[in-house]
C-alpha cells in the first residue's frame, strides 16, 4: 500500500484576534490511515480540522496537502439546517459542481445509486432529508463526500447529538469505508464511544499532548494533561475505557469495574 | 362572451401590454431569486435594498442622470456593502443593514424635500407605475431576467452548495464569497429594474411570498425554483388584470394577488407543508 502522506501541518498555530486557538502543532495524514483528533471543548479540535482543510489561516506554520488531493468534508449533524429543501439525491447532486446544469446525468445517476446502496441507503433518493433517522441523516453527508470521490474523509465530530444506536451505526460505517481504503481523519469528544475504537488518535489541548495508538494515549498521564483533570482509565477486553466521574476512592473506582464487568458481561 | 370581451378590454392599450410584460417578467425574475432570498434567510435584506435602491434613484432623479445608471451603481454598492459589514462581522446583519439601507433611504427623502420637482418619479420608484413603463424599461428587465436565469442554470449547483452548506463548499473548492457577492449583485439588479413596476415598498413581498407559496407545496430545491418564478410571474398577471378592472394600484394588486396565493395554499396545504414554511428563516 501506498503510504505517502496526504495532509501535514508544521508548527501550526491558528488564532482568531489576540485568542490563540492552536499553537505549534505539528502531525500529518498518511493515505489509508484512519485518524481520530480528541480534546476537550475549546482545545481547538474544530480549528485544527479547519486549517486542515483551507477554511482558517494559520497565523504562523504550514499546512500542506498532497499535490491534487480532494477533501470530503462531513459536518456536524447539528450544523446542517434539516428544513431546507432538499432530497437525499440533491445532497449527493450538489458535489459535481463541475457540470453545472441541474439535471442530473444517466452515469451520475447510476454512481449516487451506487454509492447510497454502499451506504446502506438504496431507495431513499426522492426522501426529504428531515424524512431519515439519525443514521440516515449522517450516511447521507458522509455519501455526499464519498460521491465526490475524496482521497481523505473529514468528518467534524461524527457522533455529537447522536443517540447510542446511530454512533454505532456510524463506527461501523467507518470502520466499514478504512477496511476498504479510505482514508479517514475526524474529530470527536467521545473517547469511549467512538476514539478508543480507532487506530490513532491525536489528544490536543492547544497543542499535541500525544499521538498515537488508544493504548498509549488513553492513559491517566496523557488524558489529565489533555482534559486539565484527572481521569481514570480502565481496561476490558483489550480496550481502554475511560471513566469521566470523579472517583474520590479506590474503593468506589473498584465499584465502577466491578459495574463494567457486569455491563459488558450482559450485554457479550 | 360579453364577459371575455370584457376581460381583454385593457389589452387594447398599449401601455397596459407593455406593463403586463414587465410585471410579468418581473414577477418571474423576483420568484427566482426569492427562492435564495428566503433560503438563506435574506428577507430583510431584500428589503433593506429596494430601500437603499430608492436613495439612488432619488439622486438621479434630482441630478438629472439616468435612472439606470445612478441607481443601479448605487444600489450594487450598497448590496455588496452589506454583504461584506454581515460576512465579516462587523456590525451584526440586521444592524449593517439598518444602518446601510435607512441611510441611503433618508437621503432620498431629503432630496424628495430639497427638490419637490423630482417628485413624480420619486412617487414612482417608491409606489411603481407599471401602465407607464417605457420600452427601455422592459429591455432592461428582459435582460436582467435572461442573465439572472442563465447564472442560476449555469451555476446551478455551486448557488444550491453555497447556499445549503456554505463551509462545506468552501473546503470543496467553492468560491463561496463570491457566490453571495454575485447574489447581492443579482439582487440589486433586479430591484433597480424591477422598482418601476411593483415600487420599492412592495418589491420585497414579491421576492419572498412566491418562493414562501412554492416551499410549502416541495421538499425539492429543485422543484422550488421551477414554482417560485411561475408563481410570482402568474399573481403578476392575475394582478395587473384585477388592478384594470377593480381600478386599484397595479403594485398592491400583485401583492394581494400573491397573499392570496399564499394564504389558499397555507389553508389547503395541510399541518407537513405549514411547518416547511414555518421553519423558514427570517420570514
Amino acid at each position: 500500500m501506498n503510504h505517502e502522506i496526504l495532509l501535514r501541518c508544521d508548527a501550526l498555530t491558528v488564532a482568531y484576534g489576540a485568542s490563540i486557538a492552536l499553537e505549534n502543532v505539528t502531525m500529518h495524514v498518511r493515505r489509508g490511515e484512519f485518524v481520530g483528533i480528541v480534546g476537550p471543548s475549546g482545545s481547538g479540535k474544530t480549528s485544527l480540522l479547519r486549517a486542515l482543510t483551507g477554511t482558517v489561516r494559520a497565523a504562523r506554520g504550514s499546512v500542506e496537502l498532497a499535490n491534487g488531493i480532494r477533501l470530503g468534508y462531513v459536518p456536524q449533524v447539528e450544523s446542517v439546517d434539516w428544513n431546507f429543501p432538499i432530497t437525499v439525491r440533491e445532497v449527493l447532486a450538489m458535489t459535481r459542481t463541475k457540470r453545472r446544469w441541474p439535471t442530473i446525468t444517466e452515469e451520475e445517476r447510476a454512481e449516487a445509486t451506487a454509492v447510497l446502496a454502499d451506504l446502506g441507503l438504496a431507495g431513499l433518493e426522492d426522501r426529504h432529508i428531515r424524512e431519515l433517522s439519525g443514521g440516515q441523516q449522517q450516511r447521507v453527508f458522509v455519501a455526499r463526500a464519498m460521491f465526490a470521490k475524496p482521497d481523505v474523509l473529514v468528518l467534524d465530530e461524527p457522533t455529537s447529538g447522536v443517540d447510542v444506536r446511530t454512533r454505532h451505526e456510524i463506527l461501523h460505517l467507518l470502520r466499514d469505508l478504512h477496511s476498504k481504503g479510505s482514508t479517514i481523519l475526524l474529530t470527536t469528544h467521545d473517547l469511549n464511544g467512538l476514539a478508543s475504537h480507532l487506530p490513532r488518535l491525536v489528544c490536543i489541548n492547544r497543542e499535541v499532548v500525544a499521538d498515537g495508538s488508544p493504548r498509549e494515549t488513553l492513559i491517566p498521564e496523557v488524558l489529565e494533561r489533555t482534559y486539565g483533570a484527572p481521569l481514570h482509565v480502565l481496561e476490558h477486553g483489550g480496550m481502554p475505557i475511560v471513566l469521566d466521574h470523579d472517583y474520590e476512592s479506590s474503593e468506589s473506582l473498584r465499584d465502577a469495574e466491578r459495574d463494567l464487568r457486569r455491563i459488558r458481561g450482559t450485554s457479550s | 362572451m360579453i364577459v371575455a370581451v370584457d376581460l381583454l378590454a385593457p389589452y387594447d392599450f398599449a401601455f397596459f401590454q407593455r406593463g403586463m410584460v414587465a410585471a410579468t417578467l418581473a414577477g418571474a425574475l423576483c420568484g427566482v431569486l426569492g427562492v435564495f432570498v428566503v433560503l438563506r434567510g435574506m428577507s430583510y435584506i431584500g428589503h433593506g435594498l429596494s430601500h437603499a435602491v430608492f436613495g439612488g434613484a432619488a439622486a438621479s432623479a434630482v441630478m438629472s442622470i439616468n435612472f439606470f445608471v445612478g441607481a443601479g451603481i448605487w444600489g450594487v454598492v450598497s448590496g455588496v456593502l452589506i454583504g461584506r459589514i454581515a460576512r465579516q462581522k462587523i456590525l451584526g446583519a440586521d444592524a449593517a443593514i439598518g444602518i446601510v439601507t435607512t441611510a441611503s433611504f433618508a437621503g432620498g427623502i431629503a432630496l424628495l424635500n430639497r427638490y419637490g420637482q423630482a417628485r413624480k418619479s420619486i412617487e414612482a420608484v417608491l409606489f411603481g407605475s407599471v401602465l407607464g413603463v417605457s420600452w427601455l424599461d422592459i429591455i432592461a428587465i428582459t435582460a436582467v431576467t435572461l442573465a439572472v436565469f442563465a447564472v442560476v442554470l449555469l451555476a446551478y449547483r455551486s448557488l444550491l452548495y453555497a447556499t445549503f452548506d456554505p463551509q462545506v463548499a468552501a473546503v470543496s473548492g467553492e468560491r463561496v464569497a463570491f457566490i453571495e457577492v454575485m447574489l447581492m449583485v443579482m439582487l440589486s439588479v433586479t430591484i433597480l429594474v424591477t422598482m418601476r413596476v411593483i415600487g420599492t415598498l412592495l418589491i420585497s413581498a414579491l421576492l419572498v411570498i412566491p418562493a414562501a407559496t412554492a416551499r410549502m407545496i416541495t421538499n425539492s430545491f429543485g422543484r422550488m425554483l421551477l414554482l417560485s418564478p411561475v408563481f410570482g410571474a402568474l399573481s403578476c398577471l392575475v394582478g395587473m388584470n384585477l388592478s384594470y378592472h377593480l381600478d386599484t394600484s397595479a403594485g398592491a394588486t400583485i401583492i394581494l394577488v400573491a397573499a392570496a396565493g399564499f394564504t389558499t395554499t397555507y389553508v389547503l396545504a395541510g399541518r407537513r407543508a405549514r411547518l416547511r414554511v414555518a421553519s423558514l428563516h427570517h420570514i
